[in-house]
């Protein structure tokens, strides 16, 4: 296997089961707040607000996969 | 790689002063600046008591937000220093943002490389780490600055150094590392964020040119608001955590009646 194809492949793996973990925790995030909304309408705004900044937190890991995936193949 | 895509981790220089590299992120950096700056001149130029459109509507856009900051940090003082602080970075990360998807900060640059990639004069200033990595030091200063002169110095370093017990030992232990991962989750969530739709747009424009770039580029734009409301958003929680101390203790008393004193 040459260096070209390895990097192709630490980027795939890197990224794709990077991404596992928050995919399934803004699954939770996003159902738990919709439930929320749905009991209780009149506080949806700040729920939606929470629901976003729970989101990022969640996000960052998956994007942290990313860029160590980008660093693999780029550099 | 031949005909393929290329992308950059680190911006390209267009020039050098000395030893220092110019790089057209700074130059996409300076411009947003500088119109910022055109901007608040103009709109705070002439301001009347009985104020014009433009006046009200410039006063709507930054009293909202400082009702925000003050609601949530629950302290007037505090509020009134670092909201000049939270609003200033939103603003720049803002309009850095959109101003990285405007056609012409990538389509405008010269050849390098024999002319098979064009090196932008300005490009999205948040795909550069430097600039991401310079916000989240400044926000983590700025919560540590607001945590010790609201609270004193002793009393701040006791919410991580304590002696009380090993498990309040350990978890002081605990936050002060998480104190200081918060600047690599600052810097590398707005960087990834921007940098992962550069790319991403870059390689749906090689395979389906011209129209499924169009809702990515929507989409963009959201994320590019998005990510800068969390930038300002949690600055301005980490900081109301810095400013209170913890209720759960059992002889904290002194310490909440100081609070709300305070």
């Amino acid at each position: 296997m040459d260096l070209e194809s390895a990097k192709a492949i630490g980027m795939a793996l890197a990224v794709g089961l990077g991404v596992i973990g928050p995919g399934i925790g803004i699954g939770i995030i996003v159902g738990h707040a919709l439930e929320a909304m749905g009991r209780n309408p009149e506080a949806s705004g700040r729920v939606l607000v929470n629901m976003f900044i729970g989101i990022a937190f969640t996000e960052a890991l998956a994007i942290f996969a990313l860029v160590v995936g980008f660093i693999i193949k780029f550099t | 790689m031949d005909g393929g895509i290329s992308i950059h981790l680190a911006p390209l220089a267009l020039f050098h002063i000395g030893t220092f590299p110019v790089t057209n992120t700074l130059v996409a950096t300076f411009t947003v600046s500088i119109l910022l700056v055109v901007f608040a001149y103009i709109a705070g130029r002439s301001l009347k008591l009985k104020p014009s459109k433009f006046q009200t509507v410039v006063e709507l856009l930054v009293m909202f937000p400082y009702q925000f900051v003050r609601e949530t940090l629950e302290n007037d003082k505090v509020a009134e220093r670092i909201f000049p602080l939270i609003m200033t970075v939103f603003l720049l990360v803002l309009f850095q943002n959109w101003f990285g998807l405007l056609p012409i900060t990538e389509g405008i640059g010269f050849f390098i490389g024999g002319g098979h990639e064009i090196a932008p004069f300005a490009y999205s200033g948040a795909t550069d780490l430097n600039f991401t990595l310079t916000l989240g030091i400044i926000a983590f200063f700025a919560i540590e600055f607001f945590g010790v002169t609201t609270l004193g110095a002793l009393k701040y370093s006791r919410k991580f150094i304590t002696f009380k017990s090993p498990m309040a030992f350990v978890i002081g232990f605990i936050e002060l590392v998480s104190e200081l991962a918060r600047l690599i989750s600052f810097s590398f969530r707005l960087f990834g964020n921007i940098f992962a739709g550069k790319v991403l747009i870059l390689v749906v424009m090689l395979f389906v040119p011209y129209f499924v770039p169009v809702p990515l580029m929507a989409f963009e734009t959201f994320v590019g608001f998005i990510q800068a409301a969390i930038f300002a958003l949690l600055t301005l929680f980490f900081t109301k955590v810095a400013i209170e101390m913890h209720e759960e203790e059992h002889h904290s008393e002194e310490g909440e009646s100081h609070h709300v004193a305070a």
